[in-house]
């Protein structure tokens, strides 16, 4: 190569250093935010929620990529194949959800424990670390997308294993992130002072990082290696994450409310305890047909059949604090979060969970729209609620403690937002729910689940239209997410009322 | 001064919580170390993978009232008899391809996974592949080429090439044949396999 095309495409690269630096900068002075607001693990935090928001996007993009081919099969065939849309939909959800509660730990480390923080520079070496393993991963997923059948595929590519695609190396990457997370968690405890709040964490922590590793094996034998995928992926959303937002929203209720310690504490032990009572045993809903033993008809049907009571639990102990304490609080759009969380945690997971949880029919609906049609009610219902609400706590401390209330100026965007965003959600569920019930009908319980009667049910006027809606409510969640970004950056700006300091009672 | 009563004070859900959450624990632990026993490769309810070299079928059992994997005479895979290490590396070829091409994310295996398109659990049985004569055939060839081997059902939704090899063809096709043999309590039920008769 000659030396002056060299030079040119450097001067180039410099240029655009300097065009994306000046782009920052213009950025910087339009938010307006004052990070002098921040303790050093809040500013953590808040790389862990930017990240998170980022995914969020991708999460939706990808979504209504695989959505598209539902409708037009040859949309970017052979391109970015479904599977490939599918996978980074899913794999960005649990991603952004993970950054968002390390986001949320590290954002009430210091409060909770009175200390600073023990390990903050390990923390940020962490958090680029990751960050840069999942680009990797995505750019990989992205342009590499399959290998052949070798244990190399597997370790460098991707592991084909539905949300924890992951390869070995980032598995790998990511546990030991998480332990110098965990080790932040416990050392900040121990250093400063320990609490009911700390103790339920640092124990859901081992327990969540740990599952993790029950899926990092390859197996031959699919009956084992479904059964171990399960401890992570169900024993996550229905246990130990259930328990981590409990702590999270324990937490909120005390800074937001102002409600007593005792009650938020005694509230969290009654939860974890409906929560691992029900949802270990639980994990049995998953193993009615994958070859394991009848057993697990009956002790999966049963006990999953109890989920919901702690989810009955969660809405009352929000709705009931909220009441006692008549609303009041300086951060609307945070408490109509928490609330959305209550009531979708209880209908997404307790209520579509329920409606298909015993075996005789789940016989019907396993592996149809219809558990699409839940998991979707679910993970946004019980976890994006809930990291939405923080960001809302988040960006209210970043701007200074101002008033965030109904009555603003702008505070149409995050009503709007709101709306939009639950109603999306909420509709896609119904599509996909219209969807499933079809497909329990036609393709299951009269054609018999041939390969036939499978198309015999994708090809019925019902599930296409279906199909249709759910995109059509797909684009309304993606205009609430991107006003609710707005938002975000842009709420509280100018606000001069502080909001009022609430007090424990 | 009113005392709390102990079912509502912190510390007795505390101990509740902890009790709870070991004992569900402990007894998940034993399930699995039962459950992994009764499922291992030649067990009786997941079939050892010598079992490629049988005829495999799945029919309703009225006394049951459920469908049971039925293993049959010797009927070879790709004509020929694997010995036990052999079928297991072939299985493994196949399951090791499933991951590495992504199945999983527009299938379901065993029901779990996406949907769009077919569940795989009994794909070997299936009357798709019209004969059993060509079975064998059309499937290393779809495999390999499934968008020339396409048959969309009228939903023009055609699986894409994901450069399979023929040994991985072959692989996936033994991995699926074993996975079809597979005591699934009844999943799916009323199937009707290529060998009924109409
Ligand atoms: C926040 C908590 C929950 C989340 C995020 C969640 C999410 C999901 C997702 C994504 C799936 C589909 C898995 C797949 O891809 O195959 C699923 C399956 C399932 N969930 Fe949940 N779930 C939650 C709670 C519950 C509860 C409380 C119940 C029962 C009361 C329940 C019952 C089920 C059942 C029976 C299936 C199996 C569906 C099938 O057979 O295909 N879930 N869940
Ligand atoms: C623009 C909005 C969205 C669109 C268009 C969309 C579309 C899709 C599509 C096409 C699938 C594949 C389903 C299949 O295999 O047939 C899927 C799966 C899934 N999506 Fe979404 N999605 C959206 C938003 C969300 C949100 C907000 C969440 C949760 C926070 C979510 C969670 C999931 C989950 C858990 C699955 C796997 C379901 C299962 O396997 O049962 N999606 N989505
Ligand atoms: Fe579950």
């Amino acid at each position: 190569m000659n030396t002056s095309r060299l030079n040119g495409v450097m001067q180039n690269a410099a240029a655009l250093g300097e065009k994306s630096r000046a782009c920052l900068n213009d950025f910087k002075s339009w938010v307006q935010l004052d990070s002098t607001n921040l303790s050093d693990g809040q500013q953590l935090a808040v790389k862990y929620f930017t990240v998170a928001v980022i995914l969020f996007f991708a999460q939706i993009l990808f979504g209504l990529l695989a959505a598209t081919q539902f409708i037009y099969p040859s949309f970017l065939y052979e391109i970015l194949d479904f599977n490939v849309n599918r996978m980074i939909h899913i794999n960005a959800m649990i991603v952004w959800m993970l950054y968002g509660f390390i986001g949320c730990v590290y954002w009430f480390l210091e409060d909770e424990s009175g200390t600073e923080i023990v390990g903050l520079k390990l923390g940020n070496i962490a958090f680029w670390v990751l960050t840069g393993a999942v680009t990797v991963v995505v750019l990989v997923y992205l342009l590499v997308q399959i290998g052949p059948g070798k244990d190399s595929s597997l370790w460098f590519i991707n592991e084909g294993r539905e949300y924890i695609e992951a390869p070995r190396w980032a598995d790998i990457g990511i546990v030991v992130v998480m332990l110098i997370f965990f080790y932040n968690v416990v050392a900040t405890f121990s250093k400063g002072k320990w609490s009911g709040i700390a103790g339920v964490l640092t124990l859901d922590l081992v327990a969540l990082a740990g599952l993790y590793v029950a899926g990092m094996f390859y197996m031959t034998n699919i009956t084992h290696e479904q059964y171990w995928w399960w401890w992570v992926i169900h024993l996550w959303v229905e246990a130990t994450w259930e328990v981590l937002v409990g702590v999270i929203m324990a937490w909120s209720l005390m800074k937001l409310l102002g409600v007593r310690r005792k009650i938020i504490q005694t509230w969290l032990y009654i939860e974890v305890a409906l929560m691992f009572g029900s949802g270990i045993l639980g994990l049995g809903h998953h193993y009615f047909w994958i070859g394991t033993p009848e057993y697990w008809l009956t002790i999966g049907g049963f006990f999953s059949a109890l989920e919901p009571i702690p989810l009955v639990a969660m809405v009352v102990h929000a709705v009931y604090d909220s009441g006692t304490h008549a609303f009041k609080n300086g951060n609307h759009p945070a408490l109509a979060w928490i609330i959305a969380q209550a009531f979708g945690n209880f209908f997404g997971a307790g209520v579509w969970g329920f409606m298909h949880t015993l075996p005789q029919i789940n016989l019907y609906t396993h592996g149809t729209q219809w558990s699409a049609s839940h998991g979707h009610l679910a993970f946004f219902g019980a976890y994006a609620t809930i990291n939405i609400a923080f960001f809302y706590l988040a960006i209210q401390h970043w701007r200074g403690d101002v008033w965030m209330g109904g009555g603003s100026q702008n505070a149409w965007r995050w009503k709007w937002a709101l709306g939009l965003l639950n109603g999306g959600v909420l509709g896609m569920t119904i599509a996909l729910l219209i969807a499933g019930y079809e497909q329990s009908f036609i393709e299951r319980a009269v054609e018999g689940s041939t390969w036939g009667g499978y198309f015999t049910a994708q090809n019925h006027p019902s599930f296409q239209s279906a199909m249709v809606w759910r995109l059509f409510f797909g684009t309304i969640t993606f205009a609430g997410f991107i006003l609710l970004v707005w938002d975000l950056l842009t709420i509280g700006k100018g606000e001069t009322r502080k909001a009022p300091e609430i007090i424990e009672s | 001064m009113e005392e709390t009563p102990i079912w509502a004070s912190e510390s007795f859900w505390k101990k509740t919580a902890i009790w709870v959450t070991a004992g569900s624990f402990l007894i998940l632990v034993v399930l699995t170390m039962d459950t992994l026993t009764k499922t291992s490769a030649g067990s009786k309810r997941v079939p050892a993978y010598a079992v490629i070299n049988k005829k495999v079928d799945y029919q309703y059992d009225k006394a049951l009232h459920k469908s049971m994997p039925i293993i049959g005479e010797n009927e070879f895979l790709f004509g020929k008899e694997y010995t036990e290490e052999e079928a297991r590396q072939l299985v493994d070829l196949g399951k090791k391809t499933t991951q590495a091409k992504n199945c999983m994310n527009c299938h379901t295996l065993l029901g779990n996974g996406a949907y769009f398109a077919p569940d795989l659990t009994k794909a070997w049985l299936d009357k798709g592949w019209i004969s059993k004569d060509m079975r064998e055939d059309m499937m290393v060839k779809f495999l390999m080429d499934p968008e020339n081997n396409a048959r969309t059902y009228g939903s023009n939704r055609k699986m894409p090439n994901l450069k399979i090899t023929e040994q991985e063809a072959k692989g996936i096709i033994a991995f699926l044949k074993w996975m079809s043999s597979i005591d699934t309590n009844g999943f799916p039920y009323n199937f009707k396999t290529i060998e009924a008769e109409d």
